[in-house]
């Protein structure tokens, strides 16, 4: 066993938080955000020069890591700047990508290189956190399929040029197999975005298909066997929101650990009350529990295991992150409550974080079903 | 990042396996088991064995004899020690006390006491409450007043944990009256045999006879059982709690207990159906389970971080709170999970060979019982209160 990240990783780690650190300021983060495009692609440009694009990708499709340990650690740094850039997007849509023909995994060096920009449509507004629940149609005709529905909270869908259409080419709505994946350019007719602000910052899309043509060529894998290319990106994606959740919260201790030594009230910094001490004693180990599993669903990312670490990992990231979330408001009182300070912002990224791919219930019941591998 | 053993820890892992295997009695085993009450015999059995094989004090240092294992190796031995149901080793002479020797005593102290300790020649028990001195330990009253070349001991001890198998007791004791309450307590080694000492029992709530009171009347202690230097006693004693991190977290019993847990939950049945299936049940195990997973890694982060000589930090106080706070959680959830059956209690069915027998399925005699005994580890070793000031001492310095 070793807990120590490689050299390479650290410094992947030291590179992504100096970024976020000099050049991602909470302010320089609002404007992003509430700029049109909702992130700033010059930033993007930057931080795929870094390299923090290709550490999501294995060395097969053009990237360098790819490793669940990759993509936990470039987005805990992400999670430490609440950074608004597509980084989750192109993970998502680019992990399914990769399962493709030589046609799609070569597009990855665009993704990687920050030129093209990707999105997964897959959630429906019924499908909950099914994955295997896909109401979309595609209908062979001739040379082309034709794609029928409505895609949901597809993140960052309103800045992709290129999106990952999951559909049901035969079957029942919730049957596993029968989902096929396509590869759709957003401008092609038929396909209706309308994108909007999610309520921590970040960009999403609802996606009307009506009669969207494509050729054949864009099916991604194997006809009516996408489901483990969907898996396989969510497992990734959730992975990754995990991380970022731990790095907004280890940003909301720390803030919180800095006011309870500074704030007074009564003559006393207001850390001298136990009432406080106990709560923060608390929530600091629930962090370190979110990073073991957080480490435990990294390192068996790609083994038998992976689903029931992942799992685990979501659940306590939604119940204990929940808590501490709370708790850092509570504890810094009025001041956590206004738009300037930025505690509240980390707060409502851990919270949503909740809502992605599967919350507490969801993941509890997961494992309930998974039984216990090891 | 590598979460699999290495080959080295893997060999290591097996050699222990094999170990038990072979020499750990199969009837002492079930009892651990099937909890029944061990007697000192099976302690010293069990002292014997492990001795003979090195692995008693297989984590000293190699110049005291030890093997020099490191939190890791100790971890994964307290692991497959749980797993395979050897008894648990009396921590007191071998963990508690002999740190402190070695790092403090006089090597005439560390000569004698140190072989004693491992054939089991003495049986120690530690002397730190009382009872006006509990999470506030540094209150403490009991005096020791130098009278030529002896100290005479006056005053009470208490929650001395298997006392009434002691020959011997290590005691902090208040040698000055001056300065910081800190600074006037002296760290001594008391006979038990020793006239003016008498162990009273203390039945706890689930009755039975664990802790005890010590009483000190004029106890005469030769000053060569002083350790270390008069009025020390505190920094040593200190030196003890922050240096002890293996085992803390109980990683070991909690993976034995939620198998036992699964096994009871599997067995017993609601609606015709095994209650594992149920959805609540289901649901309060899952969590459980999660959080086991969990803190086996944060446990394995702290031992790692203390093999390569990281200081310690407020992650050990951490692991004391999460790791006793989940096993009472699953002692919670065994005793529901015997429905109307967790009531009975036959105390002469927790013997071995008994001919009373137990009420209802034979897993359920003790789990009430353990549920209302492990009250206590949210309660000892620096009660989770304590420890929770420790972490926001440290990390906040308030």
């Amino acid at each position: 066993m070793d807990f120590n990240h490689t050299d390479d990783r650290r410094m992947l780690a030291d590179m992504a938080s100096r970024f976020v650190r000099e050049q991602y300021d909470m302010e320089t983060r609002h404007k992003y955000a509430k700029s049109e495009q909702g992130f700033s692609p010059e930033t993007w440009s930057q931080m795929a020069e870094l390299g923090l694009i290709g550490a999501l990708f294995s060395e097969e499709v053009g990237g360098f890591g790819g490793t669940g340990f990759d993509i936990s650690v470039v987005f805990e740094e992400l999670g430490r700047g609440l950074v608004v850039e597509p980084f989750l997007a192109n993970l998502l849509a680019g992990t399914v990508l990769s399962t493709g023909k030589a046609s799609h995994t070569s597009l990855l060096e665009n993704v990687i290189g920050g030129e093209l920009l990707l999105a997964l449509a897959h959630g429906e507004p019924a499908s909950r956190y099914t994955l295997t629940h896909v109401e979309t149609t595609a209908s062979l005709r001739g040379a082309t399929y034709v794609l029928n529905g409505n895609k949901a909270v597809v993140i960052s869908g309103d800045s992709a040029d290129q999106l990952v259409v999951s559909a049901r080419t035969s079957g029942n709505i919730d049957d596993p197999t029968g989902i096929s994946l396509f590869l759709v350019p957003a401008n092609t007719g038929g396909v209706h975005v309308r994108g909007y602000s999610t309520i921590d910052g970040y960009r999403a899309a609802e996606i009307a298909l009506k009669d969207v043509s494509i050729s054949t060529d864009a099916l991604i894998g194997v006809e009516g066997e996408g489901l483990a290319a969907i898996e396989k990106a969510t497992a990734n994606g959730t992975l990754a929101v995990s991380a970022e959740a731990l790095g907004a919260i280890e940003m909301g201790i720390e803030m919180t650990l800095e006011y309870l030594k500074t704030r007074k009230q009564f003559g006393v910094p207001i850390g001298k009350f136990q009432a406080l001490q106990h709560r923060m004693a608390d929530i600091m180990g629930e962090r370190e529990q979110i990073r073991s599993a957080l480490i435990n669903a990294a390192g068996y990312l790609e083994t038998g295991e992976r689903d029931w670490h992942i799992s685990a990992l979501k659940n306590l990231v939604g119940r204990s992150g929940r808590m501490i979330a709370e708790e850092t408001i509570q504890m810094h009182g009025g001041i956590a409550m206004t738009w300037e300070y930025a505690v509240g912002h980390f707060a409502k990224r851990i919270i949503m974080i909740d809502h992605l791919f599967g919350d507490v219930d969801h993941h509890l019941a997961q494992i309930i079903k998974l039984g216990r591998a090891a | 990042m590598d979460l699999n053993y290495t080959p080295e820890e893997q060999e290591f892992q097996n050699e222990i396996r094999c170990f038990f295997n072979a020499k750990l009695p199969k009837q002492l085993s079930l009892k651990v088991k099937t909890k029944k009450r061990l007697a000192k015999e099976d302690q010293d059995q069990w002292h014997k064995i492990l001795n003979d094989e090195g692995y008693l004090n297989a984590h000293w240092p190699v110049e005291f004899g030890g093997k020099g294992w490191n939190a890791i190796q100790r971890d994964m031995f307290d692991v497959e020690a749980n797993a395979a149901g050897a008894p648990r080793v009396v921590p007191f002479g071998l963990n508690m006390l002999s740190p402190v020797l070695m790092a403090f005593g006089s090597k005439q102290q560390q000569e004698h006491y140190l072989p004693r300790i491992l054939n089991g020649t003495d049986w120690w028990c530690q002397g730190y409450s009382e009872p006006g001195a509990g999470s506030d330990l540094a209150s403490l009253k009991m005096s020791a007043v130098r009278d030529g070349d002896h100290y005479i001991l006056n005053g009470q001890k208490t929650w001395t944990t298997l006392g009434q198998h002691a020959n011997m007791i290590f005691c902090l004791v208040r040698t000055s009256n001056e300065g910081k309450r800190q600074e006037g307590i002296s760290f001594i080694l008391v006979d038990m045999d020793t006239p003016g000492v008498e162990v009273r029992p203390i039945i706890m709530l689930e009755g039975t006879h664990e802790v005890n009171e010590v009483w000190f009347t004029d106890v005469k202690v030769p000053i060569t059982n002083l350790v270390g230097e008069e009025n020390k006693g505190w920094t040593y004693a200190k030196y003890l709690l922050v240096h002890e991190r293996s085992g803390i977290a109980g990683v070991g019993d909690a993976l034995a207990s939620i198998e036992h847990l699964k096994h009871i939950a599997n067995d017993q049945k609601k609606d015709g159906k095994p209650l594992a299936q149920d959805p609540m049940f289901a649901a309060r195990l899952a969590e459980i389970e999660i959080d086991l997973a969990a803190m086996r890694t944060t446990n394995m982060r702290v031992m790692q971080a203390a093999s390569e000589g990281a200081p310690p930090g407020p992650e050990v106080s951490m692991l004391k709170i999460k790791g006793t706070e989940l096993r009472q959680s699953i002692n919670d959830l065994t005793r529901r999970a015997l429905g109307a059956y967790a009531m009975p209690f036959v105390s002469e069915a927790l013997d071995m060979g008994s001919n009373e027998e137990s009420i209802g399925p034979d897993y359920a005699n003790p789990v009430a019982l353990d549920y209302f005994n492990n009250r206590k580890t949210t309660i000892y070793g620096g009660s989770n209160e304590v420890q929770r000031n420790i972490i926001s001492k440290m990390m906040m310095g308030l």
